[in-house]
């Protein structure tokens, strides 16, 4: 492969990796904190991408609706968790899996009613719309490294957040002893509201910043959803570590198998298959690690 | 002199699932008392202590905590009240650090007072200071409670609870540890001692209280109780 070729399909796929980072840490915060199975996670996603688009035709700026986006997914986390999630938190894994795919159901209704169901796209904003030469023929565009900066830049706020942080303290502890967290004095269910906000947040804003890059389309949510679960899975659950580490893997190996050619015994494998390749690199994760490549930190 | 009062359960009545485990039990601690709260396994010893913490809230009877009624407050209410608790089976975090499991829950007292502070802990709990940077699940039983008690202590409380204070710790650690509860008597916080050895117990209480199968047979102070060992052989086994 052409080395700079070679070296856009690296920065795509890492580029691809932290946007899915963000989107699944949300989804193992969820499972390692509360211990709920969200199901619902890939839809905040989507309803992300949709309020990118919608907000940036309202309020005439990107920039604008993206801070009204953030707003306004914080609440809709925090509304969601007080009328649906709190009750799922001592319930079994069942439960869990059929309301939230409940919520999938009910998200994607609302979409078709209030956005429809065209498929959409949103402009790169002015300000971040070049490119920079990587050679003299092969440009990259701006856009894309700043959405890479900003997953970098929230990866390091939540691994600080967490561990360093009283918050984060009592959010490890209540993940491993709740009765205990709570007769410390600690508002447990205060802080699972914020924990749940803040990865709805996260799974909107990672929707609202890939708008630009990608189509905004009404499957999105699923699509995303499944492979925020290889990731998770690989990950080990509840991992953040780990979720990062595999998001990354993730995003690489489904990159570079669009790209690379890889024949065997007579059969092309590669691109032909490269659907199929998140799946094996799950199946030889499992099979050489059950418990995914960090067992939970969180629990 | 009710505002001494800290917390005041008043008949009782508490049940897991279906089983009626506490019978109408009437328990009160005051400003700067120690209770010894005794009586055989199962007795309900454990269940009368989550009934006033919030963590099992009794079906019927009420729990006031100064004055206020707090039967069915959420369980970090009741901490907020001033009240800490050291559970059976201590509930370390095992995932924090030694440091992270001392500071998470830190914080001034009701009424912004700060007596006890990281050092002060540290001063009088110095096998914790060796041992700051270890995760939780990495100490010795002895050092387990040690960390649960200063843990419970930095939040400044006015009433500390103890339940099984030195339950399987070997004799040298469990003296240390009520050394240890006795400099905090000393300081004025009120305690609830559940232990099974009845001479330490009776050392460090004002009054004590006797539960079998869910009721209070006996409540008053070490001598009465030492002054009925016939008794004492049916409700302890001692
Ligand atoms: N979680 C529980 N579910 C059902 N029964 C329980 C539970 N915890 C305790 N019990 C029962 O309640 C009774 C009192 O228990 P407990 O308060 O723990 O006693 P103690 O602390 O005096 O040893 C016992 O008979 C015990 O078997
Ligand atoms: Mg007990």
């Amino acid at each position: 492969m052409d080395p700079t070729i070679f070296l856009i399909q690296l920065l795509n796929g890492v580029q691809y990796g932290l946007l899915l980072f963000l989107v699944a840490s949300g989804l193992t915060l969820i499972f390692g904190i509360m211990g709920v199975i969200n199901l619902a996670h890939g839809s905040f996603y989507m309803v992300g991408a949709y309020l990118a688009w919608s907000l940036t035709q309202a309020l005439g700026s990107f920039w604008l609706a993206l801070a009204a986006g953030i707003v306004l997914s914080v609440v809709l986390g925090m509304l969601l968790e007080w009328l649906f999630i709190r009750h799922l938190y001592r319930r079994d894994h069942l439960q869990q899996v059929l309301l939230t795919y409940g919520l999938i159901l009910v998200f994607s209704e609302l979409r078709s009613i209030l956005w429809g169901d065209d498929v959409h796209g949103v402009a790169v904003p002015a300000m971040l719309s070049g490119s920079i030469a990587l050679t003299e023929t092969l440009a990259y565009p701006v856009y894309r490294f700043w959405l890479s900066a900003i997953c970098v830049l929230l990866a390091g706020l939540m691994y600080y957040l967490i561990q360093h942080t009283r918050l984060g303290m009592m959010i490890r502890a209540g993940a491993t002893n709740r009765e205990m967290t709570q007769s410390l004095g600690i508002d447990i269910g205060l802080l699972y509201r914020f924990v749940f906000a803040f990865g709805v947040a996260l799974a909107a804003f990672a929707g609202m910043i890939a708008a630009p890059v990608s189509s905004v389309f009404p499957g999105m949510g699923n699509q995303v959803l499944i492979l925020c679960f290889v990731v998770v899975v690989i990950g080990g659950l509840g991992s953040v570590k780990g979720a990062l580490a595999a998001a990354l893997l993730i995003g690489l190996i489904d990159t570079f198998g669009k790209v690379v050619e890889f024949e065997l015994a007579g059969f092309q494998v590669l691109p032909e298959l490269a659907g199929m390749s998140v799946f094996v690199m799950m199946a030889i994760v499992l099979l050489w690690r059950p418990e995914g490549l960090f067992s939970r930190r969180l629990r | 002199m009710s505002s001494d009062i800290l917390i005041e359960a008043r008949g009782i009545h508490a049940y897991y699932g279906a089983s009626h485990i506490l019978h109408g039990v009437d328990f009160t601690i005051r400003r700067g008392e120690t209770i010894g709260l005794m009586g055989r396994n199962g007795m309900g010893k454990t269940t009368l202590l989550k009934s006033m913490l919030g963590l099992l809230p009794p079906r019927e009877g009420n729990v006031l905590v100064r004055g206020s009624d707090m039967t069915r407050a959420a369980p970090y209410r009741v901490a907020r009240a001033g009240i800490a608790y050291v559970p059976e089976g201590r509930g370390i975090f095992p995932n924090l650090s030694v440091r992270e499991n001392l500071i998470m829950a830190a914080r001034a007292g009701r009424d912004g007072r700060n007596d006890w502070t990281l050092d002060l802990v540290l001063a009088t709990f110095p096998r914790l200071r060796e041992r700051l940077k270890h995760g939780g699940q990495q100490l010795s039983g002895g050092e387990q409670q040690m960390l649960t008690i200063a843990r419970a202590l930095l939040t400044n409380p006015d009433l500390l609870i103890l339940d099984e204070a030195t339950e399987g710790l070997a004799p040298l650690v469990a003296q240390e540890i009520w050394r240890i509860l006795h400099r905090i008597r000393q300081t004025g916080i009120s305690s609830i001692i559940v232990d099974k050895n009845l001479s330490a117990v009776s050392a460090i209480s004002d009054r004590n209280v006797v539960l079998v199968k869910g009721q209070v047979v006996f409540e008053g102070d070490s001598d009465s109780l030492r002054a009925q060992p016939d008794s004492l052989r049916s409700w302890l086994g001692v």
